[in-house]
C-alpha cells in the first residue's frame, strides 16, 4: 500500500541540500543571454516618444526590443489578447513593460533596462474603485447578477435587517521563486522552455503565436517551482515569450528572472473586493435573503478575471442555505496591475463577505456567532451517505435530479428530507458535512469554555482584549470553465521494472507529484521508490489545464491511474494467457506479482511481458463527469463536490495601539481519505497561515499616482515565523469522498485558504469587547485598521 | 581586491570586484545554485549563508555581503552543511522527516539558519528563524523540525577554523590608518555590515567608487564597559549590542530582539544605525532617551556629542566630509527605560513608530524625562513638549492624558506604506498610555500572553 502514507515530498532531500533545481539553476549553455525589461513610469497615457539609445549603448547590450521588433503576436494575455507584451502606444499601468533588453548578463540587462528615455501625453489614471465606478471603466458590458427567488420580497418581510460592507485588499503572492523563464532555440526554428509555470501548455501557445509557428515546433518543460498560488497561472507568459522571441532574434539561449522589485510592481496579485451587503433575518438568526454587491478591481487588462469574479460570486454562501439571494458583480478595468489568479480565485474574497454577514447578525441578535452559523448551514448530507458508496450512475429510467431528495444517490439510502437545499445558483448540496465537523471541533478546541474564560479575562483587562471565533469553509471543487476538467498522463514500464511517470500536472510545493507517485506505485503494487517522478513536459502530455482551482491531484491522479490499469491490464492478460490462469487471478502486491500460486518480482513480470511483445507504455486520460453551468445565468452544477473545513482561532489584541497576535488555531478539515496525510496537513497549516496573512499583515498600498509603494518584502509583510498561531492543531475529518475522487480523497490546495478567516473574525470579537458598536472592521486587520475599529467600537 | 577564505572548507582566493556580492559569485561563478536569491535585500533569508569568524559561526545574507566582507573568514553553504559523503546535518534529516520543505526554495535558506542555531544550541527558533521567509508551510512543521534536532550532536564537518591571511589595503586594522584614509578620502564609502550599502548596489544599482570595509579594524568592533557607562564601537554588531545590553537595558534588548533579523543584527553595526541617518532607524531614539554620548573623528581630530544633536534633518547630520562616527556611549543604568517598536509585523519589520520613554519620579513628581521617537519626523527626535508638561508634574494617569495631547506640538509625521499620519500621531500619544500602565504594574504586551 503506498496510498494514505505519510511520505516526504519527493524532493524533500533535493531541497534540504540545495540540490533542487529551480529554473535559474539550470546550467546554461555558453552564449545564454540575459533579459530585462524597462517599465512605464506613470499609470496611464500615451507614449509620445522612445529614446533607447543609451539603453542600447550601454555595456552588454546585445539588442534592445520594442513592440515594433516583435514578429508576429504581441500578446501575453491569457484570455482575450488585451495584454501586449510590450506596450504599443499606450500606457496602462505603473510598472507596464515598454522595451525589452537583451544583455551578456543579468546586471547589465538591469541597469540598462533604467536608462530609457521615454516621454509621455499623462492621463489621469482610474485606480480606485470609486474612480472606476465613476468611469463606469468595466469589463464585460455590464454587472453579472445571479438570482434565487424573491429577494426584494424576502428582505422587505424578514423581521430583522442589516447592511453593511466590507472592503478587502489584494495580495501579492510572494512566491520565493521569482518568475523567470529560460528559452534554448532548436533547429530548423523549434523552441525549448523552461519556465516556471502552473501551466506549461499555455507558455507553449503563447510562445508558438510569439513565433508564427504551430505548437509543435515548441516545447514546454516544468520540473518545480519555488511557489505559485495562483501567481504563475498566465503571470510567467511575459518572460517565455521574451526568451524565445529575443532567443529567435539573436539565435542565443535566453533567461529572464525579474527581480524581486520588479515582479512585484509588474505582475497581477490577488482581485481585492469591496462588497455590500443587505440581509433579512429572523430573530433566531436564521437568514430570508441576501442581496450582495461584490465589487473589484480588476487592473488593466481581463487576465482571469472574469472566472475570479465568477467563483467569489460562487462562494458568497460559504456553507450557509440563502433561500433567497441576489449577487451582482462589478469588474472594474483600472490602471493598476492586472489582478490574477491567487489560491482561492476569488472564493476568499466571497466567503469573507458571508462571514462578515453571520457575524453583524450574531452581533445585531446579540448571539454567539457560532449558533447563527450552525442554524444557517445547509442541511447535513444524508446520515448514511458517508459509509455508503454512491452510485456511479443511477439506475437507468431513474432520472436523478427527481429524485436527488430522497438520497438515491447514495446507494438507495432514503433520506426523510424533503428536498434538497440549492446554492445560489441552483446548485443541490448533497455531501454536506460541516454540521458534525463543526461540533467535534467546537469540542476538542474547547470552544465554549475558552469563549467564557476570555470574556473574564477581558473583563479583568484595561489594555489588552482577546478575541475567539469559528470559521467554516465549504469549497467548491472543479475548473468552473467545464471543459478545463481534463487531464492526461503517461506511463511507461521499463522492462526492469521502474517505472517513468508523467502527466500535466506541476510541482509548486503542494506535494503533487508525490501523491500521484503513490497512485501509481499503488496501481502496480509496487514501492513508490520504483516510480520515476518526471519533469512536467508538453512533449509528453501535451493540451494540459493549469494546474490550478485544487484539481491537481484530482485530475492527474485519475490520469495516472488509467494509465496504470492499462499497462496492468495488459501484463495481467499476459501472465494470466502464460500461466493459464483467470485474469482474476493476478495481483499486484508488495513488489511482487502473484499469478495463482506463482509469484515472480514486478521486474520479472515486466520482464516476461516485454519478451512477449506486450506494450509497456500507456497514455492515460480522465475528465470530470456530471459537470453543467451556464455561468450567464448562474445556473447548474460547476462543481463535483465540495471540500469542506473549520477553524477555531483566539487571538489578543492591544488597544492602544491595535498590534495582535494569534494565540490559538484549532483545524478540522476535510480532505476526504487522504492519499498522503502529512502533505495535506502541510497545505492545511499553510494555507492557513497565507490566509490569515491576507486579511492581517498584508497590505498593499498604491499612491495616487498609481505607483505600487509595497514592491518588497521590506514593506510587504507576509507572516514571519513568530506569526503561526502559538498553538496549532491541525487534524483530517477522514471521511470517505462520495463522490468517485481518486481512492476518495478530496483537494486540498485552496480550502484551508479560507480558514484564516477565522483569524480575521477573531480580531473583530476582541475588538468588539472595547465598546457597544460593531466594530465594521475592514481588511487587511492591520495594527492600524484594528486600532481605528476600536475607534468606532467607542463612538 | 584579493580575498581569501574557506568555502565549504576549501581556501579560495578571489580578486573581487568590491561590491560582488557572495551570492551572485556563489552562483555565477562556483555553479553553487543551492544558495537562493529571493529578493535580492537581505528581507527573505533565501540565501542564507553560514559564515564562521573569530567570534564564531553566524547566518548571513549573501545577497548583500560583499566578497571583502569575507576576507579571513569561512563561508558554509547549503551545499556544505552535509558531509562530503552524503550524509546529511540533524536540521535536514529533521526537516525531511517532519515534512518542513513544500516548494524547496527557501528551505537552503532555512537549513543554514537552522545549523547555525543548532550549533549554539539554540531552542528560541522563531527568532533564529525571523528572518527567513516561507511561503508554503505556515512554519509549523519547521520549528518542529528544529526542535527536534536541538538534541543531536553538532557534525564535525560543520566547524570550520579560520584562515590565516594578510591584512589587506581595502580593510584598515587600525583606527589611525582608518581615519587619516578617510579623511583623505572623503567621498569613499564606508562599509560595515552592508544591510543598508548592499541595497545601494543590489537595487539602485549603483557603482561605488571608492570603499573601505570596517570589519577588519579591532578598534571599532570593540566594546568596553565601565560601572556607569558601554562603550560599543561603531563596528559592534547589532547580535554583540544585542548580548551586551540585555541585563542593563531589557526593554531595549527586547525591541532590538526584534530588529531587522538574525542574519540582519548579524550583519549590521550599531554605527552603521546611526551614521545613516535614518529617521526611523530604532537605536538612536533608546539612545536618545538613555542621554548617550556620540563619538566622531576626523583624521586625527576627535570629538564626542550628545547622540540627539548628531541629526540635524532628514538626510543631514552633523557630520563633516571625512568624519567618521567611531562609536557611542550609553549609561549601564536606565531602569525607567522603556522602548516600543510598532510595525505592521513583529519580527524584521521597519518600525512604522519607535517610541522610547525614559522618565523619573521622586516623592510622586516626575523629575526627569526623555521620549525620542522614530518615524514620526524627518530626523529621531525628542518629544520636547511633552516632556516639559510631565516635568513637575504629579506621576497619575491625568498628567499623562494632559502631556499626551502636546505630540500634535512636537511631531507632524507623515503618511506612508508604514502607517498613516493619524496612526503615527495617535499611537505616539498612546505609547505614553502604555508606558504609565506599565510603569504600574499593567499587563500591556500581546507579545507577552500566552494560554
Amino acid at each position: 500500500m503506498s496510498i494514505a502514507k505519510s511520505l516526504p515530498h519527493d524532493a524533500a532531500t533535493l531541497h534540504v541540500t540545495g540540490a533542487a533545481r529551480y529554473i535559474d539553476d539550470i546550467p546554461t549553455p555558453q552564449g545564454t543571454l540575459h533579459l530585462a525589461f524597462g517599465t512605464a513610469e506613470i499609470a496611464c497615457g500615451a507614449i509620445s516618444a522612445m529614446d533607447l539609445v543609451k539603453v542600447r549603448s550601454a555595456p552588454g547590450i546585445v539588442a534592445v526590443l520594442t513592440a515594433e521588433d516583435l514578429p508576429f503576436a504581441n500578446d501575453v494575455s491569457p484570455s482575450i489578447h488585451d495584454e501586449p507584451l510590450l506596450a504599443t502606444d499606450t500606457v496602462h499601468y505603473l510598472g507596464q513593460p515598454l522595451f525589452l533588453v537583451v544583455a551578456e548578463t543579468h546586471l547589465a540587462a538591469r541597469k540598462a533596462a533604467r536608462l530609457g528615455q521615454i516621454d509621455y501625453v499623462e492621463d489621469s489614471p482610474i485606480l480606485t474603485i470609486d474612480e472606476a465606478i465613476a468611469a463606469q471603466s468595466r469589463f464585460e458590458d455590464g454587472p453579472r447578477v445571479w438570482t434565487k427567488g424573491d429577494v426584494d420580497q424576502a428582505l422587505s418581510a424578514a423581521p430583522h435587517r442589516l447592511q453593511g460592507t466590507i472592503e478587502m485588499g489584494g495580495q501579492e503572492h510572494f512566491y520565493l521563486e521569482g518568475q523567470a523563464a529560460l528559452a534554448l532555440p532548436q533547429e530548423d526554428g523549434d523552441m525549448v522552455v523552461h519556465s516556471s509555470t502552473q501551466h506549461p501548455t499555455e507558455i507553449q501557445h503563447k510562445v508558438a503565436d510569439a513565433l508564427g509557428v504551430p505548437m509543435h515546433a515548441v516545447r514546454c518543460e516544468v520540473r518545480r517551482m519555488g511557489g505559485g498560488f495562483g501567481g504563475k497561472e498566465s503571470q510567467g507568459n511575459a518572460l517565455a515569450v521574451s526568451c524565445a522571441v529575443a532567443a529567435r532574434a539573436t539565435r542565443r539561449p535566453c533567461k529572464m528572472r525579474y527581480d524581486r522589485d520588479d515582479d512585484m510592481m509588474i505582475t497581477g496579485k490577488r482581485h481585492d473586493f469591496r462588497i455590500s451587503y443587505d440581509v433579512g433575518f429572523d430573530s433566531d438568526g436564521r437568514v430570508a435573503g441576501v442581496d450582495f454587491n461584490q465589487m473589484t478591481r480588476c487592473g488593466w487588462a481581463l487576465d482571469l478575471s472574469l472566472p475570479v469574479a465568477d467563483r467569489a460570486m460562487l462562494h458568497a454562501d460559504n456553507a450557509y442555505h440563502l433561500p433567497t439571494a441576489r449577487i451582482t458583480s462589478h469588474r472594474f478595468k483600472t490602471n493598476t496591475q492586472s489582478a490574477t489568479a491567487f489560491r482561492g480565485f476569488g472564493g476568499p474574497q466571497g466567503v469573507l463577505g458571508i462571514e462578515r454577514v453571520m457575524d453583524h447578525i450574531a452581533a445585531e441578535l446579540g448571539l454567539d456567532p457560532v449558533s447563527v452559523r450552525q442554524r444557517n448551514y445547509y442541511d447535513a448530507m444524508d446520515a448514511g451517505g458517508l459509509s455508503a458508496p454512491r452510485a456511479e450512475r443511477p439506475p437507468e429510467g431513474i432520472d436523478e435530479h427527481e429524485n436527488m431528495g430522497r438520497g438515491t444517490r447514495f446507494g438507495g439510502t432514503f433520506s426523510p428530507k424533503p428536498k434538497v437545499q440549492t446554492t445560489p445558483y441552483h446548485m443541490p448540496v448533497k455531501d454536506f458535512i460541516l454540521h458534525e465537523m463543526t461540533e467535534d471541533l467546537l469540542a476538542t478546541s474547547n470552544y465554549y469554555a475558552r469563549r467564557a474564560a476570555i470574556a473574564d479575562w477581558n473583563a479583568e483587562q484595561t489594555i489588552l482584549k482577546k478575541g475567539i471565533a469559528l470559521s467554516p469553509v465549504k469549497f467548491g471543487i472543479s475548473f468552473t470553465l467545464t471543459h478545463l476538467n481534463q487531464a492526461g498522463a503517461l506511463v511507461h514500464v521499463y522492462q526492469d521494472g521502474s517505472v517513468h511517470m508523467n502527466h500535466g500536472g506541476t510541482e509548486m510545493g503542494q506535494g503533487l507529484f508525490q501523491k500521484i507517485a503513490q497512485v501509481a506505485a499503488h496501481r502496480f503494487g509496487i514501492d513508490v521508490g520504483n516510480v520515476k517522478i518526471t519533469a512536467t513536459d508538453t512533449g509528453k502530455v501535451p493540451n494540459t489545464s493549469a494546474t490550478a482551482a485544487s484539481s491537481g491531484t484530482d485530475l492527474n491522479g485519475m490520469a495516472v491511474a488509467n494509465a496504470c490499469g492499462i499497462v496492468r491490464d495488459r501484463i495481467t492478460a499476459c501472465l494470466a494467457e502464460i500461466h493459464q490462469a483467470q485474469v482474476e487471478d493476478v495481483r499486484f502486491e508488495n513488489d511482487q506479482v502473484f499469478v495463482g500460486d506463482a509469484k515472480m518480482s514486478f521486474a520479472e513480470a515486466a520482464q516476461t511481458a516485454y519478451l512477449n511483445r506486450v506494450s509497456l507504455s500507456a497514455t492515460g486520460f480522465y475528465k470530470t463527469p456530471d459537470l453543467a453551468w451556464d455561468r450567464i445565468k448562474g445556473e447548474g452544477t460547476p462543481f463535483f463536490y465540495f471540500a469542506q473545513g473549520a477553524a477555531v482561532t483566539e487571538m489578543v489584541i492591544d488597544t492602544l495601539t491595535g498590534e495582535n497576535r494569534i494565540l490559538r488555531t484549532d483545524i478540522l478539515h476535510d480532505a476526504g481519505t487522504s492519499l498522503n496525510p502529512s502533505l495535506d496537513i502541510g497545505q492545511i497549516e499553510g494555507g492557513f497561515v497565507q490566509g490569515a496573512g491576507w486579511l492581517t499583515t498584508e497590505e498593499l498600498v498604491w499612491d495616487n499616482k498609481g505607483r505600487l509603494r509595497t514592491h518588497a518584502p521590506a514593506t510587504y509583510k507576509i507572516p514571519a515565523c513568530s506569526d503561526r498561531p502559538d498553538i496549532f492543531n491541525v487534524s483530517l475529518w477522514g471521511q470517505p469522498n462520495p463522490a468517485q475522487t481518486i481512492y476518495r480523497s478530496k483537494a486540498v490546495g485552496e480550502p484551508p485558504f479560507m480558514l484564516g478567516t477565522s483569524a480575521f473574525l477573531a480580531l473583530s470579537d476582541a475588538v468588539a469587547a472595547c465598546g457597544p458598536v460593531y466594530p465594521d472592521l475592514q481588511a487587511p486587520a492591520t495594527a492600524e485598521e484594528v486600532l481605528r475599529a476600536i475607534g468606532r467600537t467607542r463612538a | 581586491m584579493d580575498v581569501t577564505f574557506l568555502l565549504n572548507g576549501e581556501t579560495v582566493q578571489v580578486a573581487a570586484d568590491p561590491t560582488r556580492t557572495l551570492l551572485d559569485w556563489l552562483r555565477e561563478d562556483r555553479a553553487l545554485c543551492g544558495t537562493k536569491e529571493g529578493c535580492n535585500e537581505g528581507d527573505c533569508g533565501a540565501c542564507t549563508v553560514m559564515v564562521t569568524d573569530a567570534d564564531g559561526a553566524k547566518a548571513l545574507n549573501a545577497c548583500i555581503l560583499f566578497l571583502p566582507q569575507l576576507h579571513g573568514k569561512a563561508v558554509r553553504t547549503v551545499e556544505g552543511i552535509s558531509a562530503a559523503d552524503g550524509t546529511l546535518h540533524p536540521v535536514q534529516q529533521a526537516m525531511i522527516e517532519h515534512h518542513g520543505s513544500q516548494c524547496g526554495f527557501c528551505t537552503p535558506g532555512f537549513i543554514a539558519s537552522m545549523a547555525v542555531g543548532h550549533l549554539h544550541g539554540r531552542t528560541d527558533h522563531d527568532d533564529v528563524l525571523a528572518g527567513n521567509l516561507c511561503r508554503c508551510t505556515g512554519y509549523a512543521p519547521i520549528v518542529r523540525a528544529a526542535q527536534v534536532a536541538e538534541s543531536a550532536a553538532v557534525p564535525e564537518w560543520v566547524q570550520d577554523p579560520i584562515p590565516e591571511v594578510q591584512s589587506q589595503a581595502y580593510a584598515p586594522e587600525t583606527l589611525d590608518e582608518l581615519a587619516n584614509w578617510y579623511a583623505a578620502n572623503p567621498d569613499a564609502t564606508l562599509i560595515a555590515g552592508a544591510t543598508d550599502v548592499g541595497l545601494w548596489v543590489t537595487k539602485q544599482l549603483r557603482d561605488l567608487d571608492q570603499v573601505a570595509f570596517l570589519n577588519r579594524c579591532a578598534e571599532l568592533r570593540k566594546t568596553t564597559r565601565s560601572e556607569e557607562t558601554i562603550h560599543f564601537g561603531a563596528a559592534v554588531t547589532m547580535t554583540e549590542v544585542l548580548a551586551e545590553i540585555g541585563a542593563d537595558h531589557p526593554s531595549y534588548a527586547e525591541m532590538i530582539r526584534r530588529y531587522g533579523s538574525e542574519q540582519v543584527r548579524n550583519a549590521a553595526t550599531i554605527g552603521g544605525n546611526i551614521a545613516n541617518g535614518s529617521p526611523i532607524g530604532d537605536n538612536p531614539p533608546a539612545l536618545i532617551a538613555m542621554g548617550a554620548t556620540l563619538h566622531l573623528r576626523h583624521g586625527s581630530k576627535t570629538r564626542n556629542i550628545p547622540l540627539e544633536e548628531f541629526f540635524l534633518s532628514y538626510g543631514k547630520q552633523d557630520r563633516a566630509a571625512g568624519e567618521l562616527v567611531t562609536g557611542v556611549t550609553l549609561p549601564t543604568i536606565a531602569p525607567a527605560l522603556r522602548c516600543y517598536k510598532v510595525s505592521k509585523r513583529f519580527d524584521q519589520d521597519i518600525s512604522a513608530i519607535c517610541g522610547c520613554f525614559n522618565i523619573t519620579a521622586s516623592s510622586g513628581l516626575i523629575n526627569s524625562a526623555k521620549i525620542a521617537f522614530g518615524g514620526m519626523a524627518g530626523t529621531p527626535h525628542r518629544a520636547h513638549q511633552v516632556e516639559a508638561a510631565l516635568i513637575g508634574q504629579a506621576w497619575t494617569a491625568e498628567t499623562v492624558t494632559a502631556a499626551a495631547s502636546h505630540f500634535a506640538d512636537d511631531y507632524t509625521p507623515m503618511s506612508d506604506m508604514r502607517a498613516s499620519a493619524a496612526y503615527r500621531l495617535e499611537v505616539a500619544q498612546n505609547l505614553l498610555h502604555r508606558y504609565f500602565a506599565e510603569m504600574t504594574g499593567q499587563a500591556t504586551s500581546v507579545l507577552e500572553v500566552t494560554l
